[in-house]
């Protein structure tokens, strides 16, 4: 036996194995490469004693979850049906979903109007969708998001053009998750610029605001951050102005988000070298130009994988909520299980909504991924 | 009119902390002057230069640039900045735009040249560099030489009376340093005032009005570049060139 340090090629065998599957798994299904990946799997997965040990404990151990698991959530689920056909059958109950959809995406928003936060939402997701595409990068997107903006609040609302006023605590589910999260990122981000710029300001009361706001809300979790902003906030508002609950709820968020984006931001800052400073303050550019027009541009690039795991975490974060007594999608989900007649299969709810929340984020995530790519090409030759 | 001063440095004091970087320095710099400034690292000249376009406060005594003395006036730094043009040892340029781009963003932004206008000035610039077919590209796929042209360019796109030069050539591989160099003397031949912080004492001889050799944050020699390389009147500075000249 050699005596290599035996760690990082155990971990690059135990890595391969777990995050890339498709690359050992699925070129053995194809004849012609089948022996080449053989070949890859001796030399990385069998090399030393030690790690044919742990691949094979691996296998055993997805061997006994796997099948398992696909059991349970395809072959012997129920897709459609009654809680009593859920419980003969051993297998997931995808009939709770089918039977509750309504109420886990719209929440308690009135039945027969649900096709109006369904509007909205798609209007708002395909909307979303095309300000990620970097052409559509012009003035005109921000005339279509009032636009959009307008539509959503008609619809959602009503009141006009003959449709039903729905005040909005009644709105519940997606339309909550989704709006409340989206905004407040939105308000959030150059309010976290303005505060990462505070920062580094040589103005010593600018600073100083600025580090005690960042700090405190870093040092506050987010429920007591949205209990203040729901309970206390009212307290301090003069007689007879009342803020809206989802408002409040949004400016809490908000906030909170804020602080933790400006940390992100002010680590792009100061990976900007000095020099870009210097040539900025020589070209006589003022101090907004200068960072409007040099350093930002770069900062911001340097930054989007932490930018996008703030947007990441305040998507979920969103389902807090709840404390202030607001219906995002998760509480509309736990709402759906209360349900005595489907009570048993709360579990598959949750799987549904963490689906839900998973393929928002995972999108946001890849969606980051090609964006660092386009805006950095100019860094390559 | 060939000897209006036009810049004045008078009893400069600077310090870094408790460092004392500029001792009481003195110069005056005419219109037109090509100044080429030398001395060992850390003597303080590209604090010197750097004060020139106030990236660096001096704390006390006068600088005065084209009438106008730098202070902690804000609207004092600007006047002064724009007709003050730097190029850097390590170039600056801006990595996420264009070279035209970068000759174009402060003529826009600063002095709202109208774009098609100056785009036009920035190209009859680069022509000047050599490097007209590079306008699209981004610095980072350009050689050292050629982002410091670029460099140039962009200060001259300012159309600025004085050029600061802090080392331009010392983070150049050895055959680039020529084409810079080149640009740098036929600049120098267009009659705009310069003051350039350089090792290299064959441009010096060839370029230079005056010679400035600064030591511990003094200047310790002013001088035509005849006098400075044949008969040094310091012995600080006979010790520097014997020991830049012998490579
Ligand atoms: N920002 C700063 N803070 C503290 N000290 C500094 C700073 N900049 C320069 N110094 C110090 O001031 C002195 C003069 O520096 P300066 O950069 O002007 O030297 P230089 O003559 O340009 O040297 P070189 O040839 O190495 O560029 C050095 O000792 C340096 O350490
Ligand atoms: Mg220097």
């Amino acid at each position: 036996m050699s005596k290599q340090p035996p760690s990082p090629q155990l971990f690059a065998s135990a890595a391969a194995f777990e995050e890339e599957p498709s690359q050992a798994a699925i070129p053995a299904a194809f004849g012609r490469n089948s022996w080449k990946s053989l070949g890859w799997a001796k030399k990385n997965l069998f090399n030393t004693r030690l790690n044919t040990v742990l691949t094979l404990a691996c296998l055993y151990f997805l061997w006994r979850t796997i099948p398992p698991m696909v059991e349970w959530a395809l072959v012997n689920a129920t897709w459609l049906g009654t809680p009593d056909e859920c419980r003969a059958a051993t297998g997931a109950c995808w009939a709770i979903i089918v039977e509750k959809h309504r109420l886990i995406f719209f929440g308690t928003y009135p039945y027969e109007q649900q096709w109006r936060p369904f509007a909205a939402c798609l209007l708002f997701v395909a909307m979303l969708a095309a300000s990620g595409y970097r052409p559509f990068w012009r003035p005109w997107l921000a005339a279509a998001w009032v636009a959009t903006l307008t539509a959503m609040g008609v619809l959602m609302w009503g009141g006009v053009f003959g449709l039903t006023l729905v005040e909005n605590d009644k709105w519940g589910g997606l339309p909550i998750t989704l709006m409340l999260s989206v905004f407040s990122i939105v308000l959030a981000f150059p309010l976290a610029i303005l505060l990462a710029l505070g920062r580094q300001s040589d103005l010593p009361a600018v600073k100083a605001l600025c580090v005690g706001f960042i700090e405190l809300m870093r040092g506050v979790p987010l429920v007591s951050v949205l209990f203040m902003a729901s309970v206390m906030f009212p307290l301090f508002m003069p007689d007879g102005v009342v803020v809206d609950k989802l408002l409040r709820a949004l400016a809490g968020l908000t906030l909170f988000t804020a602080a933790y984006l400006a940390e992100a931001v002010r680590g792009g800052l100061q990976a900007v070298p000095k020099g870009q400073y210097e040539a900025a303050d020589a070209l006589c550019l003022t101090y907004w130009q200068k960072m409007g027009l040099i350093i930002l541009p770069q900062a911001l690039r340097m930054v989007i994988p932490p930018i996008v795991n703030q947007f990441i975490s305040c998507f979920k974060d969103t389902s807090l909520v709840t404390i202030v007594g607001l219906y995002d999608l998760l509480t509309a989900a736990t709402v759906a299980t209360t349900d005595p007649e489907w009570r048993p299969f709360f579990g598959e709810v949750y799987v549904f909504a963490g689906l839900l929340f998973w393929g928002f984020c995972y999108s946001m995530s890849r969606y980051s991924q090609w964006l660092e790519v386009a805006l950095n090409r100019h860094n390559r030759r | 009119m060939s000897a209006t001063p036009v810049i004045e440095l008078h009893k400069v004091e600077k310090w870094y902390g408790h460092y004392h970087a500029l001792r009481d320095v003195n110069l005056t710099i005419n219109r037109g002057e090509k100044v080429v400034v030398c001395g060992p690292s850390g003597s303080g000249k590209s604090t010197m230069i750097r004060c020139i376009n106030r990236l660096e406060a001096h704390q006390a005594g006068r600088i005065i640039v084209n009438g106008a003395e730098l202070t902690d006036d804000v609207k004092a730094v600007e006047a002064v900045r724009r007709q003050v043009g730097m190029v850097f040892q390590n170039f600056n340029l801006f990595p996420h735009l264009t070279i035209l781009q970068n000759l174009t963003l402060a003529p826009i932004w600063v002095k709202g040249a109208p774009k098609a206008e100056i785009e036009e000035v920035a190209m009859m610039h680069l022509r000047r560099v050599r490097i007209p077919e590079q306008a699209h590209k981004y610095p980072g796929q350009l050689s050292g030489g050629q982002q410091q042209r670029v460099a140039i360019a962009r200060a001259l796109c300012m159309r600025p009376d004085i050029l600061l030069f802090d080392e331009p050539t010392s983070a150049l591989d050895p055959e680039m340093v020529k084409e810079v160099l080149d640009v740098m003397s036929e600049l120098a031949d267009e009659g705009i005032t310069m003051i350039c912080v350089t090792h290299e004492m064959g441009f010096a001889r060839q370029v230079a009005d005056t010679m400035v050799f600064m030591a511990e944050g003094s200047v310790i020699e002013v001088g035509p570049p005849s006098q400075f390389f044949e008969n040094p009147q310091s012995e600080r500075t006979r010790q520097f060139l014997g020991q830049i000249l012998q490579h």
